[in-house]
């Protein structure tokens, strides 16, 4: 399996992912965001960090560098693209996937696991995924989601909620929401969901001695999905 | 401007110290020469009042690459990698402008770690604001967090570990400590000597604003009402462009085309190129009209002593301008030739074609003033007699609840999560712990560092307390099971022109490098901050160290959080039952006088040697250093993060047990070990002559002082944890 992560100017999960994808088999490419090609890929990923210093708005002029026509191009061909963080945030400025996010509710980055529940197994990213609850990390100063009510009722209808933020126990109640985001939404899906976009970060949970070890169960399942 | 002494004094050069520099210069200096010699001789870039006692400290050890002298210190980690480190002040702006001032600390000292080379894999910091009821703590603090979390977050560096403490001494001076460890091979180290003639000097990163101007003649002065006007002087840092620049830095380093590089921090571009060629014993001639500029009309003065981030002077070899250039334009960073190196020994500047500074480079460092300043020498304070009486009606949980929460004490989740502390996916031993550890990327090694400082015992004896404070270092390193390697030391001190602050720095500094003497754990690096103070009224002491130790196999490490039910719970090291100067002495009984904890080397050493030999043999479960509250405030949250309990035995001596759970001995651990390998730790503790003592056996979720006293694990978690965060909110 062949994936790309692309780096922004201000990416700085870029070589964590890249660890990440190779430790599950992948075969990666770092693309710079300046390059206008895109190397032959079964995986997108737009990485965690401060593209542009998230200056403007998070993800905002990242998601105008000339690689990102590429990355719109192959993901409306039905290409796996995966934005993590920073690029979910990119994500969303491309209009890939619906909504925005907004300054964290406390108005603090935060640094911490997680736990999300997984909304949705129709797709390539969670198929067959061997839990229903997963210990993630986030580390966000933007991670809020929002949306409008129109649109959080497509979205639901069209079953593209991907995770929520719950407990261990798997409730999704606001007490277990860390960022103030609309129904503890962590990540969604365009509508034919080949295209992710998640705060939490699997590549920090890839090995036990690190937060934890359901990134690897993340990865594994995604590189056999793809297979 | 006519530059007269009145002008050198506004400049904070003293009358002699102008009389000085015309004598040098055989002339009155014009207004950019004046300029010049007063950033390169102010306190913070000329170490006048420091210098002398500072060359008593050890340096030098087998693992050594670099010591003091250069941009950061590097100590060899075997297998051709090498760490560089350093801990670096940045009070006096982050008291002016919390954000900006912490945030530009972080990307200050980032940036003389990359610029020797090396990536930086880990942040740690030092902060002391005031007291909690202090109408400015809350705001500085939320401030500081936020710009420490700012810079850091944004470069992708995890910040690992740290240190807040709060004291009425800081009210008006609070302190910001920054450090830095980054990771480099041993062969591709880059240092700030220039060498060759002729070859370019090369200006990167961003543009030069009018920002900062004199900060480090601001670093050098107390503070007094009108500081709010200083806010000019203060950087505005740029995370985004600090993290290009180190891209493109390591990318120009990869090849071999730098003879030289130096980061422009205090006194810009002033000291980055007088230091390159006062190492480097010749001259740099400098166009200054090719100097990139944020504004316009600045004028040679305001070039030469901005203080604008996230800029870089690099020597480069001849005939590689080209290809550097094409590195930076790739990271869209600024990259001009603004001179060259000369024979003459001089700095010579030019502007609109005229020459507007020649100095010999001599006269700004090697002439630079020294002061052999007049100290006095502490006494020792006498101990304090504790009436039985006063501690016959405490009730033992209540003290230890009272000292969880105390704010010197407890949890200090709400700044670290504000930190991230996981980014580059090595972090394996988060904040809260005894100390930080990340791997060293795709190895099985891991290095430790924590920052430690014991103001309260530096200010009642600073010769106990310097030693103290490295002690206490070289005990955080062993307590996770890391070979200590080597410290850097932060020195903030009150005004050095003050007999008593000056003596509490030397004294500080001699109990610094006796116990790194003794311990084999050299100081590489460092800095020294004085004038901490407002009006007439110093801070406490207060030398941070950082210490920096290495993990050879890093499924070795060692937690604090207790791990199993059954396990024994020891404790190394004698508890004599020394009250002065404890949290408890100073809180619970409001007893501020008497010595601090006595410091024994020989324990010290063996009792954490002979740790770090039942580590290496995989007996130990769980291990904590004893500080401040005592043997059971160790304890109370090696229970709280491994959410077990304790039944605890009556100390079989000092038959007082508050005296015994609450006394701050030194060189002292908790540790947790399985029954079954009991016999085995005893005689090897025997063995090497470490006292021990058994303090309980762990269970499931209850702290058992005795059948009739006991408190669930939950309850000292919440006088723990809430303290700070209910006080954030408010």
């Amino acid at each position: 399996m062949k994936s790309s992560v692309i780096t922004f100017p201000g990416s700085n999960c870029d070589r964590d992912m890249d660890v990440a994808l190779k430790k599950f088999g992948f075969k990666n490419k770092m693309v710079w965001h300046d390059d206008v090609e895109l190397p032959k890929s079964d995986l997108v990923v737009l990485p965690g960090g401060f593209s542009y210093g998230d200056y403007l708005r998070c993800g905002s002029m990242a998601s105008k560098s000339k690689i990102m026509k590429s990355v719109i191009n192959f993901a409306n061909s039905g290409g796996m693209v995966m934005g993590i963080c920073n690029g979910f945030q990119i994500l969303v400025e491309t209009g890939l996937v619906p909504g925005v996010l907004l300054r964290n509710k406390y108005l603090e980055f935060i640094c911490k696991n997680i736990f999300v529940k997984i909304n949705d197994k129709k797709n390539t990213y969670f198929k067959n995924i061997d839990s229903e609850i997963l210990e993630f990390h986030i580390a966000h100063n933007e991670g809020n989601y929002f949306c409008t009510n129109d649109q959080l009722k497509e979205i639901e209808d069209n079953e593209q909620v991907a995770i929520n933020y719950c407990d261990k126990e798997g409730k999704t109640e606001e007490k277990f929401n860390p960022n103030g985001s609309i129904k503890n939404i962590a990540g969604i899906f365009n509508k034919e969901k080949n295209v992710l976009g998640m705060m939490p970060h699997p590549e920090r949970m890839i090995d036990p001695s690190l937060s934890g070890e359901d990134g690897s169960l993340f990865f594994n399942n995604l590189i056999n999905n793809l297979k | 401007m006519i530059v007269n002494e009145q002008v050198a004094i506004d400049h904070g050069l003293k009358k002699d110290e102008y009389a000085k520099i015309c004598e040098l210069l055989k002339r009155t200096p014009n207004i950019t020469e004046l300029g010049i010699f007063s950033a390169m001789w102010n306190e913070h870039c000329s170490y006048k009042s420091s210098r002398l006692h500072l060359k008593k400290l050890p340096t030098k050890g087998k693992q050594v690459i670099q010591g003091p002298g250069e941009n950061a210190g590097v100590v060899d980690i075997g297998d051709n990698d090498a760490i560089v480190f350093k801990i670096e002040s940045h009070n006096h702006p982050s008291f002016i402008e919390p954000y900006q001032g912490a945030a530009t600390g972080v990307g200050g000292i980032m940036r003389d770690v990359f610029t020797m080379g090396a990536r930086p894999i880990a942040n740690l910091n030092s902060i002391h604001f005031g007291s909690p009821q202090h109408k400015k703590t809350k705001n500085l603090l939320r401030g500081v967090v936020h710009g420490i979390g700012g810079y850091g977050n944004c470069m992708g560096v995890p910040t690992i570990a740290g240190q807040t403490s709060f004291d009425s001494s800081y009210n008006g001076n609070i302190l910001v400590n920054a450090m830095t460890l980054g990771l480099v091979k041993k062969d591709k180290i880059f240092y700030s000597k220039a060498a060759g003639l002729g070859k370019p000097v090369i200006y990167v990163g961003s543009k030069t604003g009018r920002d900062g101007i004199h900060g480090a003649s601001m670093a050098s002065a107390s503070f007094d009402e009108k500081i709010e006007e200083k806010k000019p002087t203060v950087q505005v840092g740029d995370p985004f462009t600090e993290k290009l620049l180190l891209e493109a830095c390591l990318e120009l380093m990869a090849g071999d085309s730098i003879i030289a590089i130096q980061d422009m921090g205090a006194a810009g571009l002033t000291s980055s190129s007088i230091e390159m060629a006062s190492k480097g014993n010749l001259g740099i001639e400098i166009n200054l009209n090719k100097v990139p500029c944020r504004e316009a009309k600045m004028t040679p003065y305001e070039i030469m002593l901005s203080e604008s981030q996230e800029r870089m002077l690099i020597v480069l070899e001849n005939g590689k301008e080209d290809q550097a250039k094409k590195i930076f334009d790739k990271w869209n960073l600024d990259f001009a030739v603004i001179g060259k190196t000369t024979k003459s020994k001089k700095i010579e500047l030019f502007f609109d074609n005229e020459q507007v500074a020649d100095i010999p480079v001599n006269t700004l460092v090697e002439n630079s003033p020294m002061y052999d300043r007049k100290w006095k020498k502490a006494k020792l304070p006498k101990k304090n007699k504790i009436k039985k009486e006063d501690l016959k009606n405490l009730k033992i949980i209540d003290v230890l609840k009272k000292v969880l929460s105390n704010p010197n004490v407890c949890s200090k989740e709400w700044i670290w999560q504000q930190y991230d502390h996981t980014v580059m996916g090595d972090t394996i031993q988060k904040p809260g712990g005894d100390s930080g550890v990340v791997r060293v990327h795709g190895t099985d090694k891991a290095i430790a560092a924590s920052v430690d400082s014991s103001a309260v015992y530096c200010w009642a004896h600073p010769l106990t307390g310097g030693k103290q404070v490295v002690c206490e270092s070289f005990r955080n390193l062993i307590s996770v099971g890391a070979k200590p390697i080597a410290i850097t030391n932060c020195l903030n001190f009150g005004s050095p022109e003050n007999e008593e602050n000056m003596g509490e720095f030397v004294e500080c500094v001699q109990g610094i490098g006796e116990a790194a003497e003794y311990l084999k754990f050299p100081v590489v690096s460092g800095n020294v901050s004085f004038y901490n103070q407002t009006k007439e009224e110093g801070i406490k002491p207060t030398p941070s160290i950082g210490g920096v130790g290495l993990i050879k196999d890093y499924n070795k490490m060692i937690t604090m959080d207790f791990k199993e039910v059954d396990n024994i719970v020891l404790v190394i090291g004698k508890t004599e039952g020394h009250i002065d100067q404890s949290l408890f002495a100073r809180n619970i009984l409001d007893e501020k006088n008497g010595p601090p904890p006595e410091i024994n080397l020989f324990n010290e050493k063996n009792n954490g040697e002979t740790l770090l030999k039942l580590i290496d043999a995989d007996h130990i479960k769980s291990a904590h250093d004893v500080s401040i509250g005592g043997i059971i405030t160790a304890v109370a949250k090696m229970c709280i993060k491994g959410n077990k309990g304790i039944n605890l035995k009556k100390p079989k001596y000092l038959i007082n047990e508050i005296e015994y759970f609450f006394a701050e001995d030194q060189g002292r651990y908790v540790i947790e070990v399985n029954k079954d390998s009991l016999k085995k730790v005893t005689d090897i503790l025997n063995k090497n002559a470490v006292h021990y003592d058994e303090l309980g056996t762990i269970n499931k979720n209850q702290m058992f002082i005795n059948e009739k006293t006991k408190v669930t694990i939950d309850e000292l978690r919440t006088s723990n944890t809430k303290w700070l965060t209910s006080y954030m909110s408010k």
